[in-house]
């Protein structure tokens, strides 16, 4: 094992040469550009047995990538926030086919307006699609889910495509020490390509991805895929165990953070996870009892494990790096449909909105936030959602309207209406 | 590539649920003739898309489902994998497959255009069949592009369609593939010759099928070989291929019969011919017709 220092997204890379994909049809968009170029070189370069296509956009992409999963070949793709979205028709495709493959996607914003930034918007919209997701907040675990995800997508019990997601820019183009493991341990620890008989050979006819007639039969088959996706916990958790065994690397489906005796608890997913956990690290040597909760399973989604941590708290916050207009964050609501019922009554969830666009949280911000989630459960009630936006950052935008405007500075917006 | 012959393996099931008289299912077949079973179809939205419903097909081989606009990119997917595997020794030869797109022309022309430029651009070996119905038929015959001018269709009811045909051989073959051919079932001979050259060949091939529709277009189911063997006779539909570079007509119609005889017969052009005749839009109609033969016979 050598260890060495990596980009998010070159430990994407190291993840599947590891795997020792087979097939790598490609799209650049930003910031994922670099797994695929370095992929292109190892394998020009001869030290990667693969094969790279680049196709002329991510929805023919996918749809190569599908269907060389089940033409029988081990498949890395690889795409970020439009293309994923470009795309979407087939995350939905890949998944009806079963198609056994894996998906890097480095989070950015949605256009419009266009930004090259991160949050998670892209990722949480190809969460209904049958993709099982697992979600990175360090360069180590980006390597090292793709592992997981090969053997949880190609897992008999499983058989989905599997999606995992870093941060644009933070984690993408942020050097970490990474392990690299041995190949001869990987090997061993994720078996040549086995398509389950689901293959296209001369010789064996076959027929996939057909029509149906009739809701019966289309119900049927996306139980299917519901059922799986829900039976990927428990294999998930025997490929995590195997992994440690074989690693060193513990990776529960949830990472619970400073939560043995905590009352309040912070929720996210992805890399900004490590910037709370410095602030955790402040409250904490202050006397605070504060934690904090990151699924790295966001499908399936892994609910019980989220009662278990977090049934028995007073307070958790969720931090959502996405917005639904209209609605607020997604895991705001999906943590508390999680949450309801429970017979203790559960937590008060309290709901903020922020990190937009790569927009940073300050330390302060997480201070903040457990502040009013400290001040939420002393009253008992829930405050309305909270976008995370400063006086401050409103300035600079008025700032930035004048000077589109024409005006001189300091008038915003409003005045100039006529 | 499979270059199998007629063989037990080679013909498509009876009882599909399309339309009596259906002429991209007759060219569909005479392909499959030649094909056979060692072919995987890649499928793109369309009424070809109802052969195989679970869990049902008519052919003998292989078929994938992929959605409207990316056959080609499957296809692309499909052969690579293969090629991935007989390289690496993981497969014989002899499982080996002959991958096809078949789609019709609202994919062919319009949606899927893009995934098929590109598969063009990377030579990609596959033979596509594109089903040539001048509509989006599946949805209820809307037009598309390509649709032929003055054509009714759901979406163009009143006056007809107001575009023109657009000339996806040229297109094809501005991409310089292996070989582009235009047929039609109604002209058998002609057909069965292109699809031995197509199957014959590798890298990029097409074969563009007018498919009379006799749902879509509103003619008797009776008569689909009829309309067709007059669509070649009136000159609308020219017969010819691309092969080497060059673009070389198979079949030249000198002694031309008049348009109006291969529109009559159908419904979708029956306000050219009632309560009058509309002799301007037939005029121009018939002199489209003719400009084309006058620069190919010039
Ligand atoms: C992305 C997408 N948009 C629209 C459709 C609806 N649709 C299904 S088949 C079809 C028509 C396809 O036309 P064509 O390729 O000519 O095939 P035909 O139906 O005529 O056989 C359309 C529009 C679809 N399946 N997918
Ligand atoms: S609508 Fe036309 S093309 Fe479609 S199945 Fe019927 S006859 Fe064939
Ligand atoms: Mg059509």
């Amino acid at each position: 094992m050598t260890r060495i220092l990596l980009t998010g997204n070159a430990a994407a890379a190291w993840g599947a040469r590891l795997a020792a994909v087979d097939y790598v049809p490609a799209f650049p968009i930003t910031p994922q550009t670099e797994i695929i170029e370095t992929l292109a070189e190892w394998i020009d370069g001869g030290v990667l047995d693969s094969r790279l296509v680049t196709l002329e956009s991510e929805h023919s992409m996918l749809t190569a990538a599908g269907a060389a999963a089940v033409t029988g070949v081990r498949v890395f793709s690889a795409t970020s926030s439009q293309g994923l979205l470009y795309g979407m028709e087939m995350l939905y495709n890949l998944a009806g086919w079963r198609a056994p493959l894996v998906l890097v996607n480095v989070s950015r914003g949605l256009s419009a307006p266009i930004t090259l930034e991160p949050d998670h918007n892209d990722v949480l919209a190809a969460r209904d699609s049958g993709f099982l997701q697992l979600h990175c907040a360090t360069c180590q675990e980006v390597l090292d889910n793709v592992l997981l995800a090969y053997r949880l997508a190609e897992d008999a019990r499983v058989r989905l495509p599997v999606l995992v997601n870093l941060d644009g820019f933070y984690l993408s183009f942020t050097r970490e020490p990474v392990a690299i493991p041995e190949p001869a341990a990987v090997a061993d620890f994720l078996p040549p390509f086995s398509d389950c008989g689901l293959h296209f050979r001369g010789g064996q006819p076959s027929s996939q991805a057909v029509a149906v007639l009739g809701g019966g039969l289309y119900s049927y088959f996306r139980y299917q895929v519901h059922l799986a996706a829900e039976q990927a916990a428990a294999v998930y958790a025997e490929v995590a165990a195997d992994f440690e065994r074989r690693f060193g690397r513990s990776y529960p489906a949830v990472e619970a953070y400073r939560c043995k005796d905590a009352e309040l608890v912070l929720v996210m997913i992805g890399s900004f996870a490590t910037k709370a956990k410095a602030a955790i690290d402040g409250l904490c040597a202050a006397g605070q009892r504060v934690g904090l909760v990151r699924p790295r399973l966001l499908r399936p989604f892994p609910a019980a494990e989220l009662r278990r941590l977090l049934g028995h708290r007073k307070g958790v916050a969720v931090i959502d790096q996405n917005l639904s207009p209209g609605r607020g964050g997604i895991l705001h609501t999906e943590l508390t449909a999680a949450l309801y019922g429970l017979p203790q009554g559960g937590p008060l969830l309290v709901s903020f909105v922020g990190g937009l666009g790569g927009r940073d949280i300050a330390e302060e911000e997480f201070v903040q936030m457990v502040e009013v989630l400290r001040q939420a459960v002393q009253e008992g009630i829930a405050p309305p959602p909270r976008l995370l936006f400063t006086e401050e950052e409103l300035q600079q935008v008025r700032r930035l309207q004048d000077i589109a405007h024409g005006r001189s500075e300091g008038k915003g917006e409003g005045e100039e209406t006529s | 590539m499979s270059e199998s012959g007629p063989s037990s393996h080679s013909h498509l099931a009876p009882g599909t649920p399309l339309c009596a008289g259906c002429g991209g299912l007759q060219a569909l077949q005479q392909l499959y003739r030649v094909l056979g079973d060692k072919t995987v179809v890649v499928n793109a939205a369309g009424c070809m898309t109802l052969l195989s419903i679970y869990p049902f097909t008519p052919f003998a081989g292989s078929w994938l489902y992929t959605a409207m606009a990316c056959a080609a990119a499957g296809a692309q997917g499909v052969r690579d994998a293969l090629d991935i595997q007989l390289a690496k020794g993981r497969i014989s030869s002899a499982e080996d497959l002959a991958t096809v797109v078949l789609t019709g022309d609202g994919s062919a022309y319009g949606m899927g255009l893009s995934a098929t430029s590109a598969a063009l651009d990377r030579g990609l070996d596959f033979l596509y069949l594109c089903y040539d119905n001048e509509g989006y038929g599946n949805t209820g015959h809307q037009y598309s592009s390509a649709t032929p001018r003055a054509a009714h269709t759901a979406t163009s009811r009143v006056s007809g369609y107001a575009g023109s045909k657009k000339d996806l051989f040229a297109i094809w073959a501005a991409h310089r593939p292996s070989y582009v051919a235009t047929a039609i079932a109604a002209e058998p001979q002609d057909l069965a010759r292109k699809v031995k050259k197509a199957a014959a060949l590798r890298g990029p091939r097409l074969l563009l099928v007018l498919a009379p529709c006799p749902t879509g277009w509103g003619f008797d189911p009776a008569l689909t070989v009829k309309v067709g063997q007059l669509a070649v006779e009136t000159g609308i539909w020219p017969l010819k291929e691309y092969v080497d570079g060059r673009a070389v007509h198979t079949k030249i119609p000198r002694q031309r019969t008049p348009l109006a005889e291969y529109l009559r017969l159908q419904g979708r052009f029956a306000h050219l011919f009632s309560p009058q005749p509309d002799e301007q839009r037939l005029a121009e109609l018939q002199q489209a017709v003719e400009d084309y033969w006058q620069q190919v016979t010039e």
